[in-house]
């Protein structure tokens, strides 16, 4: 069983900012508990022929030429935004800083 | 906020030993994004350079511009970094509504350049070897305005407005490794080092590197370890030096503050710190996440970057002539002196110098200019020489003195009024109506008229006393408003007196 406590389990949601009630703090724990275990027996199985990859399809170095292509309008940009102003984005002012 | 405690400079070094690191970010001017085909633009309309991609809507994917995988690895080339054989992108996440995706595409496990170096050489032409650790590449951040409240800083601003025309914006990001031994150097190698990034990355023409307009960003680590300890403090991040010059106060700035408190038995907290130009501290930020936070994973939008040797040694022959051996070179076409051109290396000038050169100017002209009356100006604005004026619109001035258009006096004029905004320097001559009036006719009338109301002066100067056309020559420069050659005046002075 993996060591996935409770604690990582509340950070993690601060981290992802989704709500969770104790109840469901602790059934995550065990249900994550036990997927990290899975995931940890695919590693058993994968023998040193396997090479590791983040991707399913064997494709390298695809680019794109640095060639200007069509862009959104203002009005298009903000068309999605629950709040606009002066041309930008409107959002709560949030106590954090650029990362 | 109180003012902090600082301790004397020399006391804090007497007692510990500055640890240094940095980061650098620079903004690479291709015509397009990182991962999307909006301009690489970020001057106009707000939320106008931007497509699908970098609002993060749904459906859009990113695809990589292939230029700004050419510069980073000749930005990895010149900084003497191993080109990686394989790498990757991967995700940053985090909330904060600079970029729209609730994540930054960076690298992390795998970036393009690793392990280089780099020779940066102090004022007195002492050299100091740099270690890199690596270079990877990643997208900007938009712009937030903060909106009411007092101050204009975020606390206690009522709400933020976005603009995503900068999101997107292809950056290399360079990383030292832990540098030791920079000591009392520390503050002038820091600005050393990042002038030599800057040298470089405008030697390859892969970024504009212009830090006033965040083209070329330094985040300074700093720490301090007690003298003979071996143990590392704890350090400090300091963000927001945007000029040469900030750099090395910053770091003046954290030597002293965090050894006060050290010495009086306090902790250091590991924080990120915003440099505050005017009044040249700097103030608490937010702690500093740790990596493990951001939750990096690999880009599953994006596939690995592998370069072929074939393209790492066409980009490597390529590479322009290293700042170092530059500067030797340009020394000698010159035909400086030692501290003539040493005076231009530590103004942080050689770059604007040889494209005045460049353009047309004589090189001790174009010295005279820059590391004089340019240099004043940029000191009494506190800004760099660079955001005043172009090397293009020095080099016009210097033409249009040696074309006898301006004096040195008019032409300072004419400087200010191309520093204002008012045109280049023809254009603010044309506006202001600053020519030299190289007319003799009107010299002549001029002439004529101090002459009658100073009669004996042409007398004195048959008797052979020359110097009595000084008088002269004056009136007649105030009545042409200083528009005139005192030269040419005087050698009219002179016929008249024939």
């Amino acid at each position: 069983m993996s060591e996935i406590s409770a604690e990582q389990v509340a950070h993690l949601a601060h981290l992802a900012r989704i709500e969770l009630s104790p109840e469901e703090i602790e059934s995550l724990t065990a249900e994550l508990g036990s997927i990290v275990d899975n995931v940890a027996k695919v590693t058993e199985v994968a023998t040193p022929d396997v090479p590791a990859t983040s991707h399913p399809i064997p494709l390298v170095n695809v680019f794109r030429p640095d060639v200007v292509g069509e862009t959104l309008t203002q009005e298009q940009a903000l068309r999605g935004a629950p709040e606009h102003a002066e041309g930008r984005f409107k959002v709560s002012a949030i106590l954090g800083e650029e990362q | 906020m109180a003012k902090p405690e600082l301790m004397d400079f020399d006391k804090a070094l007497e007692l510990y030993e500055p640890v240094l690191g940095f980061e650098v970010h620079v903004e690479l001017n291709t015509a397009t994004k990182m991962f999307s085909d909006a301009p690489n633009y970020f001057g106009g309309e707000p939320n106008t350079n931007i497509t699908p991609v970098d609002l993060g809507l749904p459906g859009s994917l990113p695809v990589v511009n292939e230029q700004a995988v050419r510069y980073s690895i000749s930005l990895g080339l010149a900084l003497g970094c191993s080109i990686a054989e394989s790498s990757r992108f991967a995700r940053k996440n985090y909330f904060y509504p600079d970029l729209a995706k609730n994540y930054q595409i960076s690298q992390y496990d795998e970036p393009i350049a690793y392990r280089g170096s780099v020779d940066v050489e102090l004022e007195d032409g002492r050299s100091f070897t740099i270690p890199i650790e690596r270079a990877h590449m990643e997208e900007d951040a938009g712009k937030l305005t903060h909106v009411g409240g007092s101050t204009g800083r975020i606390q206690g601003a009522e709400y933020s407005l976005v603009d995503y025309n900068r999101a997107g914006v292809p950056l290399v990001e360079i990383v030292t490794d832990i540098i030791y031994g920079a000591d009392r150097d520390a503050p002038e190698l820091a600005k050393a080092y990042v002038s030599t990034i800057r040298d470089i990355v405008v030697s390859l023409g892969i970024s504009d590197a212009r830090m006033e307009r965040g083209n070329l960003r330094c985040d300074a680590n700093i720490s301090l370890s007690p003298r003979g300890s071996g143990i590392l403090g704890t350090r400090t991040e300091t963000k927001n030096v945007n000029s040469l010059r900030s750099v090395e106060r910053a770091i003046r700035y954290e030597i002293q503050r965090q050894a006060a408190i050290l010495s009086a038995g306090g902790t250091i907290t590991q924080e990120t710190r915003h440099w505050h130009e005017d009044t040249g501290r700097t103030s608490a930020g937010r702690p500093k996440s740790d990596a493990d936070d951001y939750r990096y994973f690999p880009e599953p939008d994006l596939l690995p970057v592998q370069p072929s040797a074939e393209l790492i040694e066409e980009l490597r022959a390529a590479l322009p002539e290293a700042p170092a051996l530059r500067r030797r070179r340009l020394k000698g076409e010159w035909g400086f002196t030692d501290l003539e051109f040493r005076d231009v290396v530590n103004s942080g000038l050689l770059n604007e110098l040889a494209e005045t050169v460049a353009a047309g100017a004589a090189p001790q002209a174009a010295r005279k200019w820059w590391t004089g009356e340019i240099a004043r100006l940029a000191n009494a604005a506190g800004v760099d020489s660079s955001s005043l004026v172009t090397p293009q619109q020095v080099a016009e001035l210097i033409e249009l003195i040696e074309a006898g258009t301006l004096t040195d006096r008019l032409a300072r004029q004419v400087l200010e009024g191309v520093i204002a905004g008012e045109g280049t320097p023809a254009e603010v001559v044309d506006k202001r109506g600053l020519a030299v009036v190289s007319d003799d006719t009107a010299l002549l009338a001029a002439i004529d008229e101090a002459l009658a109301a100073q009669p004996d002066v042409l007398a004195k100067i048959r008797d052979g006393k020359v110097q009595a056309a000084g008088a002269v020559i004056g009136a007649v420069m105030k009545a042409m408003r200083g528009q005139a050659d005192a030269a040419r005046v005087r050698e009219l002075v002179l016929e008249r007196a024939k």
